[in-house]
């Protein structure tokens, strides 16, 4: 749905994007995680084109967005729905003239533009504050009037630019089960990015990290974690780091079979358990447990292990 | 001077006045506003980015800044001649008024524009607004108090623009302070102008700033 290929952007000396490529299918929602400064916000700007890269392609919904001229740009862009940390709302209009702007701006008539707006707000939950103006809402509200503004010319994308950073613990949670909702519902395929491992790890089907103005990884989420190495696993999974000989193991779905002391009463050796965790990530369970093996069978008992379909890393 | 005799003196020149800042208060609007816009619209980050139109606006609004109102009244004199036909009364004085505001009104329009989040813009530009469309149903709207209270310090200001264009003959209770007060020593008739004066001060502020409070409000 989304390809970029080799972007580059710098800012005078800084270098914001440094040769990024990304490919984001259909109906998916895809995270952009990384710190302030990484050249996610760049990147995602990039999208639809507030900021025009020096180098690379962009290609939205099979339209290359780096071919297009001011005009045709302006028609794309009312099909990519964009939103916002800070909301950016207009203050000076109501929450239903906030949803109509983008409307009346696309040249819907005024009589169509009642009819949809009502059934925007309806679609996320503040059909009851029609008339009340920005100023009179809480966060989670007006990042709600943000997203039905941002559905309003129907869009088979949805840029989202921090859109709960902003917000407390709560709050985030019910706008990332909204947008969840859309993406199910509508078959709304989301981009956004943010600094949130949590949100990564509540909504997202796939992630990128970003580190620099590049990717360092990037896949189906459930796919990086059972790879060996894998950065997004490390920063998930927050264990102390491996002396020498540790091994991590890796295991994803329900935690059915007892391996450790199956692995004890079979083998030859000492387990003790170091470390672990359970979480919940992309619609199902993935554990990580920190262990030391000792005895003369330990490297049988790992051959077993792997054998079991679980991911076997041993610290070097 | 009797009571009797200051009341309708005072009365044609409150309404002389009345009418030269409402009318140079028109005018400046007209023209100022469109300048504040294209200061703002050249600038470096702006809408129509030209550094050439704005170096070359911004020289012409610091001139217009840089004289005092009483040295620039008289220095367009041949101007007002030219477009009025006269440079004496109350219409002659419109054209001062309103060269000396404009430059003024101009950087206060640039002012309340600025104010303006560059995230409101920024979110326009995504939705695929056109430039021209975000002046007219993002920037100005956005910035509609501001531009009020930008309006009520002008009108305030030629209040008192207005009073020196006594000087010349313009009319208003500039020239009654000027012709009575000042020449014939008529200082109750002095007084009695300041007075007025200071009520139209006070009445254009109050309504500018309910007006500018209830905008705020929204």
């Amino acid at each position: 749905m989304i390809q970029a290929s080799g972007l580059r952007k710098s800012y005078g000396s800084t270098v914001a994007l440094d040769g990024v490529d990304l490919d984001v299918r259909q109906g998916e929602i895809f995270g952009v995680l990384g710190q302030s400064g990484a050249g996610k916000s760049t990147l995602l700007r990039c999208v639809n084109l507030l900021e025009r890269p020096d180098q690379g392609t962009v290609t939205v919904a099979g339209q290359e967005m780096t071919a297009l001229g001011e005009r045709e740009l302006r028609a794309a862009r009312q099909r990519i729905g964009m939103i916002h940390q800070h909301f950016a709302l207009l203050s000076s209009r109501t929450v239903a003239g906030n949803v109509a702007f983008p409307l009346e701006v696309m040249g819907v008539a005024r009589s169509e533009r009642a009819a949809r707006v009502a059934e925007l707000l309806d679609l996320v939950g503040i059909a009851d504050k029609a008339d009340a103006h920005p100023g009179q809402l809480s966060g989670g509200q007006k990042q709600r009037v943000g997203i039905a503004r941002a559905l309003a010319g129907n869009p088979s994308v949805l840029l989202a630019d921090e859109a709960t950073s902003a917000l407390d613990p709560g709050t985030t949670a019910s706008i990332l089960a909204l947008l969840k909702r859309l993406n199910t519902e509508l078959g709304l395929t989301i981009l956004l990015i943010t600094h949130e491992m949590n949100v990564v790890k509540s909504v997202c089907d796939s992630v990128a990290i970003m580190t620099g103005g590049r990717i360092e990884e990037s896949g189906p989420i459930r796919q990086l974690l059972t790879t060996p190495g894998s950065r997004l696993a490390a920063e998930l999974f927050p264990l102390p780091a491996p002396a020498r000989g540790d091994v991590t193991i890796t295991f994803t779905g329900a935690a059915e079979e007892p391996v450790i002391s199956q692995l004890v009463r079979k083998f030859d050796v000492d387990v003790n358990i170091l470390g672990g965790a359970l979480e919940e990530v992309a619609g199902g369970s993935v554990g990580r447990l920190r262990v030391s093996l000792d005895g003369a069978e330990s490297a049988t008992a790992l051959t077993y292990l792997r054998e079991r379909g679980l991911i076997v890393e041993v610290a070097a | 001077m009797t009571w009797q005799e200051m009341v309708p003196l005072l009365g044609q020149a409150t309404w002389e006045t009345v009418l030269m800042v409402v009318w140079s208060t028109l005018f400046t609007v007209l023209f100022g506003l469109p300048l504040g816009v294209a200061l703002v619209g050249t600038s470096r980050d702006g809408l129509f980015p030209s550094r050439a139109a704005n170096q070359l606006l911004s020289l012409i609004v610091n001139i217009g800044r840089s004289l005092p109102f009483i040295i620039l009244m008289i220095a367009v004199i041949p101007f007002t001649r030219l477009l009025v036909g006269t440079t004496i009364g109350l219409y002659a004085a419109i054209v001062p008024l309103t060269i000396g505001a404009v430059p003024f009104f101009a950087r206060l329009v640039e002012i309340a524009l600025r104010g303006v989040s560059p995230d409101v813009v920024q979110a326009a530009h995504a939705m695929g607004v056109s430039r021209l469309s975000i002046v007219t149903k993002v920037l100005l709207p956005e910035a509609r108090a501001a531009l009020v209270a930008g309006v009520t310090v002008t009108v305030i200001t030629l209040v008192s623009y207005s009073a020196m264009a006594g000087v010349i003959g313009a009319g208003g209770l500039g020239d009654l302070a000027i012709r009575y007060g000042y020449q014939r020593f008529e200082t109750p008739l002095m007084i009695a102008t300041c007075v007025v004066i200071i009520i139209l001060v006070q009445l254009a502020q109050t309504l500018g700033d309910a007006f500018a409070d209830r905008l705020a409000k929204r």
